[in-house]
């Protein structure tokens, strides 16, 4: 049924990476994604796949869903590849014929960029998979906070987030009673070209705008009801607390990038810039 | 005076302003007096359009009377500085259990209310828990609203509402859209929250069955009320009921067939035991 949608893409579990705190889970992702752009030299990057690898394995997640994850940028990954291996001179020259010059530097570059874009994509799906979307708007509310000071209402754009998230399988189940009720009065969503495929779409967009409205009207009426101003004053029920386990989780991120220098500094960098 | 007034409307009057279309404006409710006593389970009753939601909006103030005044707990609901007391009294769960809810997990939709008044964290855990619990719904807590059934998500909205510890509830009919299952389960909650808890209830409704359980009904037609009193009383009145486009509980309905029939039948009759009796007994004196 399409109204059994998980939203997002979080996969139920209870290991540790599912536990620490999404604040923290944010900031170390960043960390992360800051630290595969630093590193330099092939050891540093062996260091960063083993730390992925092993953020994986701990998390629990079926590693037939991380490979889900990484399917979308394989096009991304090869079309960077053989840019690299083409464009990027020096090095031993390993083939030599007509217009293809190939150089052990591009074949290396080439490598680097793949298997740091994989180690990207997969580390940030690893944040989706063990938290909860419900989580991640508290954890980017909390994160903004301090942008209140420029008086960016910070708690009313995650009110606003979490209302989309809980919204989307009622719109879904909305979409599946518009389209069955014009197909029942004759209309013909199936068939045609683009154009035509597109023009039918009409007749479901407009009733979903109308009811979407209503539907905004008296969730407003309700929320009213029940207190909300929008305003200071509210208090939240789950206190985002941060455990030994996150700060655990901070430092060995932390000796991750202390590692990635170090390795940087002792071996020769791969890419020349 | 051993009753004390929890709502009072005084001489309230309401007009939606005029559309575009539409040129003049639609008097709704006009001249309406009502007092509701702390601690009763009264039902409001009308077919549609006259003006039972509306009186529901003007208790908590998302409509201000445009003439009379609307007191709730002694609040003037017209007063903008204490609209959000006046919510804190009266709570109120509307028709569509999906207009409603505003999280994504059970849990966090009950806190929604007392987060919003400010409550400490420990204590809003506290309530929530318990609501749930009141309402039937705490193994669900952990759930996403969209899996439940439409009787469950009404109860969450309940439970949104008692969480906010109100002394009011206002119900727009809230099982409309529920299947019977569901309106029995929300009947169950409501009766519970209105004899165990002593919440003040106010149900807005069209089906004559859930009228019955009420320790008042009112009726009304084009904004006035027409009829008002204990259950048993109201349904004596069966052909003022069908003239105002209304039904009356089946058993009572029966009786009054009968009745009329010649049988020699009480005109108080309200559920299938009683009625069974009744006419057990005129069968028996025959």
């Amino acid at each position: 049924m399409i109204k059994d949608i998980t939203i997002g893409q979080y996969f139920i579990g209870n290991s540790i990476l599912h536990r620490l705190d999404a604040r923290m889970k944010i900031i170390l992702t960043l960390a992360f994604i800051v630290s595969i752009f630093i590193c330099k030299s092939f050891p540093a990057l062996a260091l960063m796949v083993v730390f992925t690898f092993a953020v994986v394995l701990i998390s629990k997640v079926p590693v037939k869903m991380v490979l889900k994850s990484i399917k979308p940028i394989a096009i991304i990954v090869a079309f960077t590849s053989i840019l690299n291996i083409f464009y990027v001179k020096g090095g031993t020259p390993l083939i030599d014929w007509k217009f293809i010059h190939i150089t052990s530097n591009g074949v290396f570059t080439a490598l680097f960029m793949a298997v740091r874009i994989v180690c990207l994509v997969v580390i940030s799906s690893m944040l989706t998979y063990t938290t909860t979307p419900t989580m991640l708007t508290d954890a980017i509310e909390k994160l903004l906070s301090p942008l209140k000071i420029f008086k960016i209402p910070v708690s009313t754009l995650a009110m606003m987030m979490t209302l989309a998230l809980r919204f989307i399988p009622t719109l879904i189940d909305e979409i599946d009673r518009i389209t069955n009720a014009q197909k029942a009065r004759g209309a013909n969503l199936d068939d045609g070209n683009f154009i035509e495929r597109i023009k039918a779409l009409v007749p479901i967009i407009v009733p979903l705008f109308v009811s979407s409205i209503r539907r905004a009207y008296e969730l407003a009426d309700a929320m009213d009801c029940r207190c909300y101003t929008g305003g200071p004053g509210r208090t939240r029920m789950k206190q985002m607390k941060l455990h030994v386990r996150d700060f655990i989780a901070l430092g060995v991120v932390a000796l991750l990038i202390a590692g990635i220098i170090v390795l940087n500094i002792y071996f020769k960098a791969v890419l020349v810039r | 005076m051993e009753d004390k007034i929890i709502i009072k409307f005084d001489n309230v009057s309401f007009a939606y302003e005029a559309g575009e279309e539409d040129t003049a404006a639609t008097q709704v409710v006009d001249g309406f007096n009502l007092c509701v006593p702390e601690g009763q389970f009264l039902a409001v009753l009308g077919h549609n359009g006259c003006g039972k939601s509306t009186v529901a909006k003007l208790i908590n103030g998302i409509l201000v009377p445009s003439s009379g005044k609307v007191t709730v707990d002694g609040l003037d609901t017209s007063d903008d500085d204490r609209v959000t007391d006046v919510r804190r009294t009266v709570g109120m769960v509307f028709q569509n259990p999906d207009n409603q809810i505003v999280a994504t997990i059970v849990e966090d939709d009950v806190a929604f209310g007392p987060e919003n008044l400010g409550v400490p964290p420990h204590e809003i855990r506290k309530r929530v828990d318990d609501a749930l619990k009141a309402v039937g719904m705490y193994k669900f807590r952990g759930r996403e609203p969209h899996r439940l059934s439409g009787g469950q998500k009404q109860r969450v909205a309940i439970a949104g509402i008692i969480a906010m510890n109100t002394k009011c509830i206002v119900m727009d009919e809230p099982t409309a859209m529920l299947d019977p299952h569901g309106r029995q389960e929300v009947m169950d909650t409501i009766q519970m929250l209105n004899k165990e808890r002593g919440i003040t209830v106010i149900l807005i409704t069209h089906y004559m069955d859930e009228a019955v359980k009420a320790d008042r009904v009112v009726v009304m037609d084009k904004g006035e009320i027409v009829l008002d009193g204990v259950p048993r009383d109201v349904f004596k009145n069966v052909e003022k009921l069908k003239s105002l486009g209304l039904d009356v509980p089946q058993a009572t309905e029966l009786a009054y067939r009968l009745r009329k029939a010649g049988m020699d039948i009480p005109d108080n009759i309200l559920d299938e035991k009683e009625c069974a009796a009744a006419i057990l007994s005129a069968l028996e004196v025959k």
